[in-house]
């Protein structure tokens, strides 16, 4: 230990977590400043969040996961969410085929046989205390994988976790010997491992709504991105829609085929019955996402029948309809939420293993506008594993801070520090033909340094820079229906023409209008061919500096001063 | 594509201010990313934008001319200089670019910057240039060194067998200092650890769970070591499968001989070091006390009880014996008095017999023998009747009177208290 004190930078071995609910992932940095996954010993890099003890004996991850058909009672799924909670505040649905929480002396735990004895008591084991041991899992893998002692960790945690919860989550993680760098926030941590692979360092101006789709819950967050930096808008959480929700409709479908085939109903055959027939399917809907059709074999599923059946997508696709419109209510509710227009939206980014589904994709693909891109990987083979994404932005994040002191950067997590004023409206500057465009857009923290080249106009001469403030407006335009095209229509598509003649077709468009003055500067003598700078730089009271210069020539330099109520 | 920007009308201030930007909105950004830590330490340092930019300028031209800090140079022997590059396979790399000093611990930075130099000093075109012959050899060695330890599987290869990275163990009955010996060699024995940290030797003060650690560790040794290095080379040529499949053969066994072998001496180093470790003995004494000690702990309440036990018997002998003793001193007392009462009984008796006979009887002149017989019954019944205090009185009173008459009185008054007839007394 002493040893990697001295060394400093160096030895410093620093690793991103992602605790989810359903699963939790582990990342590194590498030498060569690649993000990659760290296995476990099982060799999975999603390593399902649970634990099971037969007698004392513990298994972890996927070797617990399958504990839960025929050891259930002794088989701890789902506790994220339960950190810091008082019994009268968890919701325990997902906890209905596994082992269930109680509470014992105020604290929720579960009542887990520990012991191989004949007849020895359930132990009462806290949630604080299976997260530990569920983090020492981890850590032990990591530190296998790593060959290396873990100096530090950031630990994703979701968006309404209260500083209660963020609190008890740090000291579990100290107690497990892990030193906690920082907690982040789950989708910003999502934006930031996409942003640091397709972007760099410098990621354009957008507003990103990041989408996860758990298993047991999905969560959604708009972010504004300004200049590198992420500004949360509005955030959203479903706790009934996620992989399990899709599972279930799987289960119910092949639960019906199965009574119809030997006349008894799994669902109400046996506990044991309903987990043989969940763990299939999750398997199954898994392989709906990469493949078109997929087969499901249960041994032994209800009254010693077997049960083997096939089901392509688009039939599974169906049986989930309500789960998947679910979800796309869930997203526009979210961008309503931000006061935002789906235009307004410049990316959307999917994380969590359920977004692998292709039809999610589809369907959000309808709510957003073509402009929007939308990154998951039913879209593109190149995107990133939406599961894996959110623990690879903790590993960017903790590569970052990792030479810092702790007390660095708990200072720089102040409020005083991360809560800035942010632009109201976009400001830029007025281009030929009435056009804004816009040098900073709404929702920029202050203060903020910008610049941007203009071309002169081809004659040259004086030219004017007029700064404006600018707000979103959107346009509707009716494209009227040629008629040419409905006889033409008529022959190709009988089913389309229906839902033409209905609607009427229309065309939304998000422009930015001018609408005060800031200042005007005037560079005179421009050559022909000259280039023009702009630079704008605001402080955290609003007031604006102004330089205009030519390229090669003197700057013309102005301040407008904040506005009076502002002091 | 960048935008064009319109023609201005004449008569134009070169800058006019407007208006104030709309109020902000207060919100909080995520600290998160690459450019939240360039806010946080505007915010923090309370820098501007541009004089931002100038220090992290400032920081990043430091750090590269830091790199440019060149490092004293290690001496070229004759010798060295004069190695014939086709046994490369005998050469000490590290040594041929001027890293012996640091050997595995070079970071690859190091040897570029190592092999860099020795390049700009050894090329054959310099040499030839300072009108030296134009004997390439020794950049070959250096360019053969480079081609080893730029690879980092050929690399380790090479540091498996790097002799000069040895530290060798010392024996078991070399004096000197146990930690300074041991402890280099265990370091050195160290890098070939997959695991890291490697746990050290440690010195006197280390506790008993840090020294279980060290041995534990390396007796559990998990070893990257490899011995290709020492491979015979195999015929590339193609006219002879047989023997080329008999040298990797060859090859194959020797590699698996060698790791063994050094599993085997690492285990009895550890051994050697084990059995010589003061701390060991240290540790087993500390034991035996503690042990001892736990064992008069636990023994003590069972000695107190006993002691207890001892004294209360005690104490109850002691009692029973001092009791015993007042019993027989009473009874011996009470005996003694009932033979004094006794004896001043019989001699009161003799007294007031006496008193009788003194007082002649109790008549006049020579007495008759009826009148001796009469007053000496009604002495006896006197006797027989008087109670002891009552005699003792008579017998003091008595004691004082030689007249027979008042004697006589006395009699009287004595047997009046008693009551009853007395003839001889009252006449």
């Amino acid at each position: 230990m002493s040893e990697a004190q001295q060394n400093g930078d160096e030895a410093m071995t620093v690793i991103g977590i992602s605790f989810g609910n359903a699963n939790s992932s582990l990342s590194f940095t590498g030498s060569d400043g690649n993000v990659d996954l760290i296995p476990n010993q099982d060799g999975d890099r999603s390593i399902p969040s649970a634990l099971a003890y037969v007698g004392e004996d513990e298994y972890h991850g996927l070797q617990a996961k399958a504990q839960l058909i025929r050891n259930s009672t002794n088989t701890v799924v789902n506790f994220r969410d339960f950190i810091g909670k008082s019994f009268s505040d968890i919701d325990p649905t997902y906890s209905h085929r596994s082992a269930r929480p109680v509470e014992q002396e105020g604290v929720v735990g579960y009542k887990i046989v520990t012991s191989s004895e004949e007849g020895a008591e359930p132990e009462f084991v806290s949630v604080s205390e299976i997260a530990k041991r569920h983090l020492l899992r981890l850590k032990g893998s990591a530190e296998d994988f790593l060959g290396k002692a873990l100096t530090g960790a950031v630990i994703t945690v979701p968006t309404d976790f209260t500083p209660k919860q963020r609190e008890e989550l740090n000291a579990i993680a100290t107690s497990a010997g892990i030193h906690v760098l920082q907690i982040v926030p789950e989708p910003v941590s999502a934006l930031l491992a996409y942003d640091a692979a397709t972007h760099g360092a410098f990621p354009k101006d957008r507003i990103v709504v990041v989408v996860d789709f758990g298993y047991t819950r999905s969560d959604g967050a708009v972010i504004a991105v300004r200049g590198g930096m992420y500004t949360v808008l509005a955030t959203a959480h479903n706790y009934e829609l996620g992989g399990a929700s899709l599972d279930d409709s799987l289960a119910d479908h092949f639960a019906k085929e199965f009574e119809k085939k030997n006349g008894i109903d799994p669902r109400k055959e046996s506990a044991r019955s309903i987990a043989k027939l969940l763990a299939e399917c999750e398997i199954t809907r898994k392989t709906l996402s990469a493949s078109n059709s997929a087969t499901i074999s249960i041994e032994s599923l209800a009254g010693g029948f077997d049960f083997h059946s096939n089901i392509n997508r688009l039939r599974f696709e169906m049986l989930a309809r309500k789960q998947f419109d679910n979800a796309v209510s869930f997203v526009e509710v979210l961008v309503k939420k931000a006061g935002l227009d789906v235009l307004d939206v410049d990316e959307v980014v999917l994380a969590g293993g359920s977004s692998h589904t292709p039809k999610i994709l589809d369907r959000l693909q309808a709510v957003f506008p073509e402009s929007t891109h939308i990154a998951a990987p039913s879209s593109s083979a190149k995107a990133l594993n939406p599961a894996e994404l959110i623990a690879r932005g903790a590993a960017v994040q903790a590569s970052l801070i990792a030479g810092f002191e702790q007390s660095d950067i708990d200072e720089s997590l102040q409020p005083v520090v991360t809560n800035a004023p942010h632009l109201a409206k976009a400001v830029g500057v007025v281009v030929a033909d009435s056009k804004f465009f816009p040098l900073l857009e709404s929702y920029t923290a202050v203060p903020v340094r910008r610049s941007a080249i203009f071309d002169v106009p081809a004659e040259g001469g004086d030219v004017l820079v007029g700064i404006y403030e600018a707000e979103r407006e959107i346009l509707t335009h009716k494209v009227e229906r040629i008629a040419k095209d409905t006889t033409e229509e008529d022959d190709l598509d009988d089913d389309d023409e229906p839902f033409s003649d209905e609607e009427d077709e229309e065309t939304r468009e998000k422009v930015l209008k001018p609408t005060t003055k800031i200042a005007e500067a005037v560079i005179k003598g421009t050559k022909t061919g000259g280039k023009v700078e702009v630079v704008l730089n605001i402080t955290a009271d609003l007031k604006v500096s102004i330089a205009v210069r030519e390229i090669g020539g003197a700057a013309v330099r102005g301040d407008v001063p904040a506005a009076e109520v502002q002091k | 594509m960048t935008a064009v920007l319109p023609s201005a009308k004449t008569g134009l201030a070169e800058f006019t201010s407007y208006g104030a930007l709309s109020a902000h909105i207060p919100r909080a950004i995520e600290p998160l990313g690459p450019q939240y830590l360039s806010h946080a330490r505007r915010m923090l340092r309370g820098r501007t934008w541009s004089e931002d930019e100038r220090i992290q300028a400032e920081l990043n031209v430091k750090s590269i001319e830091d790199e440019e800090v060149s490092e004293d140079e290690e001496e070229e022997d004759a010798a060295m200089l004069a190695r014939d590059p086709k046994d490369w396979k005998n050469q000490d790399h590290y040594q041929v670019l001027g890293l012996s000093k640091y050997r595995y611990k070079a970071t690859d930075e190091q040897i570029r910057r190592a092999h860099r130099k020795k390049v700009l000093k050894h090329h054959p075109d310099k040499r030839a240039q300072a009108g030296d012959n134009e004997d390439d050899g020794f950049f070959k060695c250096i360019q053969k060194a480079m081609e080893i330890l730029s690879d980092p599987v050929r690399r380790r290869q090479f540091d498996s067998v790097d002799e000069g990275a040895n530290v060798p163990a010392p024996s078991k009955k070399s004096k000197g200092n146990f930690y300074r010996q041991w402890g280099a060699a265990f370091e050195a024995e160290g890098r070939f650890s997959k695991k890291t940290p490697v746990p050290k030797l440690g010195d006197e003060k280390s506790s008993k769970a840090e020294v279980d650690h060290f041995y534990n560790f390396f007796y559990s040794f998990d070893s990257w070591r490899t011995f290709e290095y020492l491979d015979e080379d195999v015929p590339d040529d193609s006219d002879n499968r047989d023997h080329k499949r008999h040298i990797e053969r060859k090859n194959k066994a020797a590699r698996q001989k060698h790791k063994t072998e050094d599993t085997a001496r690492l285990r009895k180093m550890v051994d050697d070091c084990l059995s010589v470790d003061p701390r060991m003995k240290m540790f087993k004494e500390a034991e035996k006390k503690a042990k001892e000690q736990r064992k008069w702990e636990r023994e003590a309440d069972a000695r107190k009880a006993a002691e207890d036990a001892k004294k209360a018997k005690e104490e109850a002998e002691q009692k029973a014996k001092e009791d015993e003793e007042k019993v027989k001193e009473e009874r011996e007392k009470s005996k003694k008095a009932k033979e004094a009462a006794k004896n001043a009984k019989k001699k009161n008796r003799r007294v007031i017999k006496g008193a009788v006979k003194d007082a002649n009887y109790f008549v006049e002149g020579a007495a008759s023998g009826a009148a001796i017989d009469a007053a000496l019954n009604e002495t006896d019944s006197l006797l027989e009747k008087i109670d002891d205090s009552a005699l003792a009185d008579l017998v003091q009173k008595l004691a004082g009177q030689a007249d027979a008459a008042a004697a006589r009185g006395l009699f009287a008054e004595a047997a009046s208290s008693i009551g009853g007839e007395w003839k001889v007394f009252a006449a």
